[in-house]
């Protein structure tokens, strides 16, 4: 017979017997989805009718049933239904998500890679692929961040020999730190000691948390969570120069596409990582959950906020720096 | 349990079949072309490197085959539990299964060594003797010789196929969907740089007996080139799904000897020269339509019908453009409807063509406008 | 709340609410077969097409929606759910866990696929049609050149990428996490051993995928230039991110049915799996070799000649750890006691017509003679001995072999056979001459061709029509055992069969294993 102690932990690992959550998240995921497409045809195509209300129901039935999902398995906890063993499920549930994570950013920093390292130098005439690539781009030179695109450099679209597929014209001044009037002006550094500093006091916060010390846990994290709101308030800030003086958008050619669907997407994850841990703030502020030994609620989002932290590393050395 | 043993036999049967099969393939190599099961050699050094290295990786894969599948069905025949036998319990054996992991090792090695070789000898492009210039259009080819006077010979080669030959409705040549309006012609035991590109969407363009394919990206040339030993006319088609009629933009080569080249190519020179005479005449309105007419059938029908009716473009018959201000119609013609599939043909047509083509839809199909278009005004619209 | 001895709930509410392995995995291989009617009918169209030259039943635009949703639906919708589902039914089973580590998860993996095949479907009614850029949906003909519902197949494929990442992220902790005591990773079925590498694999790509029509959509409506080089960027590029996908795809494929092969033939050769170890290591080195290959779709593409030689090589090592797999099989057959039940015929069938597929993979791998190959009816022919009679095969084997368990009854010995045979009679005549017509010059995804490819077409269109009907066979064989099959409860059902799955009572019952079986430490493995 093996051990009597994992024997009895395996008999209370929790199954739900019925559960209506993935009923409801599908009806919210799957409006999204019809939402956001037919309202993204209607704006480029011209064609679907009023679809972005049914992106917003989706979008909030969605919330809504991950909140409901959230709050059972918080109330599962607190009854003691949750085995140590089905923690450890939660532990790895969440670290393979986080994995999935790394892997979605991982395809952009290797375009961005690509781009940069390979594309750029061909579009130019360079390397063994691009030798006679001048034949098309006449005159184009390339440096990064890309001073024209390739369109602009052979006068245009109407004058490139490919079929025109949009209009790519370059900013006037690019985020890097040679274009900053001033070092204490250049907001991507700010935003750098801002997140990192955010991981330390979330990291002080989890310590205050072993130590039992629940009021220096509420207090650190509330100054997490606060960090995180200002940076996303200097990312807002930074795209509202971008836009409105430095002539940097979408549309600026493979510089301006990388720059915002990275910064843009990590923006993003910084959100959702902010929420998470605002949560986690009012659950232990309001209801005063958390123990030092139970707490994995805040545990996964301190993860989840590590993790934005460190891609944010990589952007900042490969957007703004190199 | 004999029933049995016999469907066992067919088991072992198919791929034995299979191979024998595919075995004839390899020798028969040089038989008809209908039915052809192999690849072919063609007419250049590098596809007949090529084939050799197909050929020596297929029969090192039959022997591989045999020897594996020979064991297997013994195993099937001899090891079955009808036969009496009692099963061996062995589960493991670190050497064989050490040889079976280090033994294809080394014949992957033994592959890789002739697979190098060729792909070196693909990649050379230097010492070409002429260049070409390949870009694909949806759905057509365009050639142009690049020449340091900076005379370029240039033309599109369209697919020659009627439509009553594809819709059934008029017997099917010998060279169905593999024949073209005008074929790209090379001098035969001359090395030819093929520069790749394309206008639109990526195509690839394949001539198996010259050896050559390679994909057509919008934005970048592609270097590739072949070196025919022997005159005649290779076949092939693009190989990159493209849209629509990507099944319908065949490539046709004459390779000639070096002679006739040179009178090609000083014929299409002419011709050129003659195109830009025409430029600064004026047609008359028959004229226009005689002209217009080809061209409307070679270019503009595969989208707008034969009978103006539209399919994936709007129809032309009746159009509020093709009725409308003559400028919007050279417009649209000129520089087409920007994402849509109306490309601009501005770059395509030339001038008299194009001044015959729009005057050809103003008039034909019920349109009746009466107007005609002249190559200068062409010119002009261009100009802006 | 701790009493959970209870059977199914009735009506509806039991597949919608569902948390149980059981159900959903019922659930999860029902609509796959659901899917391969639904990417069968469209390769029906496609023969149907191609039986001879000229146009007769489509327009060529339609064909080049079939095409594309025919690979669509066949490997997301029929191929993936069905392993998916396979892993829900038999992982829990096979290592002795009560369920699923996070079974409302698990359903939810589950209930997103529908309505997503539902969306992509309804496509076809759109204005400017179904995606038609192939499977592979290379830029910027699936960008720029696209019609509308470009937009619709984008959020598709990240639903199904969400529901792929959920459903391996639920595998990866059940496997890690609810093993009974004393199984240990080296004891465990193979079948769980290729699971948990396939989801390895998934979790890897699919945010990959995401990433890849996540930037498409922003080509398409936000005027980036990903794509594009008037920007400076590269259609090429996009080929390079979905076969950083693509490629581990296709083993994510495989894997799993190599799984199913390497549980059935010991238990019809009555004798263990050979090289169990060597089994575990070849899975984990094809897996982390996919990641290193992507490539080699992409030989005429214009990459620099290291590139090449690179991918070239590192494609060509796939040859070995896959050898090893087809090499241990045969030895556990070698000198067993075998018998050729349904389930053994079509893992047969597998292994025959899978070697010879990797055969032609090989063949394609080498770099130079790729040029002559590449998208031609070639490739369409190796990767259907790969994918239908590797991957279809050996799922319709692991349907005959579990089936007994799962509803305590015995399927029809005479038409599994039947079937069988037809189906490997078929799967040649429709792929086997396919091989030919693409080394004798035809391209893929044409709808018509030139008159001399056209016995060879005939040939293939009977074959697949031969192939397609027999699956009409397997369906009803299928719904008569469970409606009225033999009733069996015998626990072992095959005498050589080894594992905890056949420990359980026959029918499986609702709940297995609530409290941990024992392990018995000297038996390995099965
Ligand atoms: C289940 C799916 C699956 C599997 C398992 C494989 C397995 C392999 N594939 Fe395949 N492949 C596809 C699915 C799959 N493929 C698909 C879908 C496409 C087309 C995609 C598209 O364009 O739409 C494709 C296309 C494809 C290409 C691109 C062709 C082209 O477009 O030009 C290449 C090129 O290298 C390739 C190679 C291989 C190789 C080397 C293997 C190897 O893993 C095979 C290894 C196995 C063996 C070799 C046999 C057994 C081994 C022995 C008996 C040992 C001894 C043998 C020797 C030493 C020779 N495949
Ligand atoms: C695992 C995946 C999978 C599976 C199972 C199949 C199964 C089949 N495929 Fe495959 N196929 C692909 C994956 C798959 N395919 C992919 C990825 C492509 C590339 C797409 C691209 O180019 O983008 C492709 C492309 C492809 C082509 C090339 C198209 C082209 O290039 O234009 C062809 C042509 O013959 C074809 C045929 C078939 C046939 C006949 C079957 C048969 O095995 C199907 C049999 C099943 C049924 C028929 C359904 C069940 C039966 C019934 C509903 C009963 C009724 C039947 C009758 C009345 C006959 N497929
Ligand atoms: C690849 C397909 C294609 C080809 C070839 C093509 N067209 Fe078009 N054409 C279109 C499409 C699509 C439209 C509709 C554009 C839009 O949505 O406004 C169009 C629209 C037009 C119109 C405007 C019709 C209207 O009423 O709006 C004219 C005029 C026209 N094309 C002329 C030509 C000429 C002249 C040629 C040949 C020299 C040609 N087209 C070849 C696809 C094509
Ligand atoms: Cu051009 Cu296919
Ligand atoms: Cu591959």
């Amino acid at each position: 017979m093996t051990t009597e102690t994992s024997t009895t932990e395996y008999e209370k690992y929790y199954v739900p017997e019925k559960s209506k959550l993935a009923v409801f998240a599908t009806i919210g995921l799957i409006l999204s989805i019809f939402g956001a497409s037919h309202g993204l045809n209607e704006m480029t195509f011209g064609d679907g009718e009023g679809s972005w209300t049914i992106l917003w129901v989706g979008l909030l039935f969605f919330a809504g049933t991950l909140f409901s999902w959230f709050r059972i398995t918080i109330r599962e906890n607190i009854a003691g239904m949750n085995s140590a063993q089905l923690k450890k499920s939660y532990v790895l549930g969440m670290f393979w998500f986080i994995f999935s994570e790394v892997m979605f950013f991982f395809a952009f920093f290797g375009t961005l890679f690509y781009v940069r390292t390979l594309v750029g130098p061909w579009l130019s005439g360079e390397g063994e692929a691009g030798r006679m690539n001048s034949l098309l781009w006449e005159g184009f030179q390339y440096s990064w961040p890309m001073a024209t695109t390739p369109q602009e450099a052979v006068g245009g679209a109407g004058s490139q020999l490919i079929a025109n597929n949009g209009e790519f014209h370059s900013y006037h001044k690019s985020m890097a730190f040679s274009e900053a009037s001033a070092w204490y002006a250049w907001l991507p550094l700010w935003n750098t000691i801002i997140l990192l500093s955010s991981s330390v006091t979330v990291h002080i916060a989890h310590l205050g948390l072993l130590d039992g010390n629940k009021k220096k846990f509420n207090i650190w994290l509330g100054l997490t969570v606060l960090l995180g709101i200002t940076f996303v308030g200097l990312q807002a800030l930074e795209y509202y120069e971008a836009y409105g003086h430095y002539g940097l958008t979408l549309n600026s050619g493979i510089y301006g596409s990388t720059f915002f669907m990275l910064t843009g997407f990590h923006g993003f994850h910084v959100m959702m990582g902010m929420t998470m841990l605002l949560i986690q703030w009012i659950r232990s502020v309001k209801y005063g959950h958390f123990t030092a030994d139970d707490h994995f609620g805040f545990e996964a989002s301190s993860w989840y906020w590590h993790f934005v932290d460190v891609v944010w590393v990589f952007l900042f050395l490969f957007v703004y720096i190199l | 349990m004999f029933l049995r043993a016999k469907r066992l036999g067919a088991l072992a049967l198919g791929p034995v079949l299979m191979l024998v099969g595919l075995l004839c393939a390899g020798t028969a190599a040089a038989a008809s072309k209908v039915n052809e099961v192999n690849m072919s050699p063609g007419a250049t050094s590098v596809g007949q490197s090529i084939f050799d290295l197909h050929m020596t990786i297929f029969w090192i894969c039959v022997i591989i085959g045999v020897l594996v599948f020979g064991v297997m069905f013994y195993s099937i025949y001899y090891h079955r539990k009808s036969r009496g036998v009692t099963p061996a319990t062995f589960h493991e054996s670190t050497k064989v299964e050490i040889a079976w992991t280090v033994v294809p090792f080394f014949i992957l090695v033994a592959m890789a060594v002739p697979a190098t070789s060729t792909l070196l000898e693909i990649y050379d492009f230097e010492d070409a003797e002429m260049d070409v210039l390949i870009t694909g259009y949806q759905w057509k080819w365009k050639y142009e010789y690049l020449n340091e006077t900076g005379d370029n010979v240039q033309f599109f080669s369209n697919l020659r196929t009627p439509q009553g030959e594809i819709y059934n409705t008029e017997e099917k040549g010998e060279h169905y969907l593999l024949e073209v309006d005008e074929p790209l012609v090379i001098p035969v035991d001359t090395k030819v740089r093929f520069l790749v590109t394309a206008n639109d969407v990526i195509h690839a363009w394949w001539v198996p007996e010259l050896a050559v394919k390679k994909d057509a990206i919008p934005g970048f040339i592609n270097e590739t080139w072949t070196h025919a030993t022997e005159e005649g006319v290779y076949r092939g088609q693009c190989a990159e799904l493209c849209g629509k009629d990507h099944g319908f933009m065949p490539i046709v080569v004459n390779v000639v000897s070096k002679e006739e080249y040179a009178t090609w190519i000083g014929e299409k020179q002419a011709e050129a020269a003659e195109i830009k005479k025409l430029m600064a005449q004026s047609f008359t309105l028959d004229e226009l339509m005689e002209r217009g007419k080809g061209v409307y059938d070679r270019s503009c029908a595969a989208c707008h019908g034969a009978g103006g009716e539209g399919g994936l473009g709007k129809p032309i018959a009746g159009s509020p453009i093709a009725t409308g201000d003559l400028s919007g119609h050279l417009e649209v013609g000129i520089n087409g409807v920007p994402g849509t599939a109306m490309q601009a043909f501005g770059g395509q047509l030339n001038d008299v063509d194009m001044a015959a083509v729009i005057t050809y839809q103003r008039n034909a199909f019920g349109n009746n406008m009466g107007d005609m278009v002249q190559p200068i005004d062409v010119f002009n619209h261009k100009k802006g | 709340m701790g009493d959970h001895h209870h059977g199914p709930a009735k009506g509806l509410s039991r597949w919608l609410f569902t948390t149980n392995h059981k159900d959903i995995g019922t659930m999860y291989l029902w609509f796959s077969f659901a899917m391969f009617i639904l990417g069968g009918s469209f390769a029906m169209i496609i023969r149907a097409e191609l039986f001879q030259p000229g146009m007769q039943l489509v327009d060529p635009l339609f064909f080049n929606q079939m095409t594309t949703l025919h690979g669509l639906v066949m490997v997301f919708g029929a191929i993936m759910p069905s392993f998916v589902g396979l892993a829900n039914w038999m992982i829990p089973m096979m290592i002795g866990a009560p369920d699923m580590a996070l079974p409302r998860m698990n359903n939810w993996s589950f209930w997103i696929l529908p309505p997503a095949f539902l969306l992509l479907a309804s496509t076809l009614f759109m204005e400017g049609g179904a995606p038609q850029a192939g499977w592979t949906f290379y830029a910027p003909l699936s960008t720029t050149y696209a019609p509308p519902s470009v937009t619709i197949f984008i959020f598709c494929i990240h639903v199904l990428g969400i529901s792929s990442i959920m459903g391996s992220i639920n595998i990866i902790a059940t496997v890690m996490n609810l093993r009974a005591p004393g199984m240990t990773y080296m004891k465990m079925p193979l079948f769980v051993w290729t699971w948990l590498i396939t989801a390895f694999l998934l979790v890897a790509v699919m945010p990959v995928l995401a990433g890849a029509v996540t930037m498409m959509l922003m080509d398409v409506h936000f005027g980036t230039s990903f794509f594009s080089a008037a920007g400076g960027g590269d259609p090429v590029l996009f080929q390079h991110v979905f076969w950083f996908f693509g490629h581990p795809e296709v083993y994510i494929i495989i894997l799993p049915a190599f799984g199913v092969v390497s549980q059935i033939i010991p238990a019809f050769s009555r004798k263990p799996l050979f090289g169990y170890d060597s089994m575990v290591y070849a899975t984990a080195s094809i897996a982390f070799l996919s990641f290193i290959v992507w490539a080699h779709h992409m030989y005429t593409v214009g990459m620099p000649i290291a590139g090449e030689l690179f991918f070239m090589y590192a494609t060509m090592l796939i040859a070995v750890p896959t050898g090893v797999k087809v090499f241990n099989w045969i030895s556990t057959m070698w000198r067993g006691a075998l018998t050729f039940e349904t389930p053994m015929l079509f893992s047969l069938g597998f292994l025959v017509l899978f070697t010879i597929g990797g055969f032609t993979g090989l063949m394609l791998s080498i770099a130079p003679a790729d040029f002559q190959y590449h998208d031609s009816y070639f490739v369409v022919a190796h990767f259907h001995y790969v994918m239908v009679a590797g991957a279809v095969f050996s799922m319709t084997a692991a349907v005959y072999y579990w089936l007994p368990k799962w509803c305590g009854r015995m399927y029809n010995e005479t038409m599994g056979k039947t079937h069988f045979w037809i189906s490997f009679i078929g799967f040649n005549l429709t792929f086997f001459p396919q091989h030919f017509v693409g080394l004798a010059g035809m391209p893929r995804r044409i709808p018509d061709y030139a008159l001399q490819f056209t016995d060879f077409n005939m040939m293939s269109s009977i074959g697949a029509f031969i192939y397609g009907s027999s699956q009409i066979l397997f369906l009803y064989n299928v719904i008569a055992t469970i409606v009225a099959g033999k009733p069996t409860s015998d626990e072992k059902v095959w005498d050589g069969a080894e594992g905890l799955e056949w420990t359980v009572p026959t029918p499986a019952p609702y709940h297995t294993f609530e409290t941990p079986p024992k392990i018995d430490p000297v038996h390995a493995h099965s």
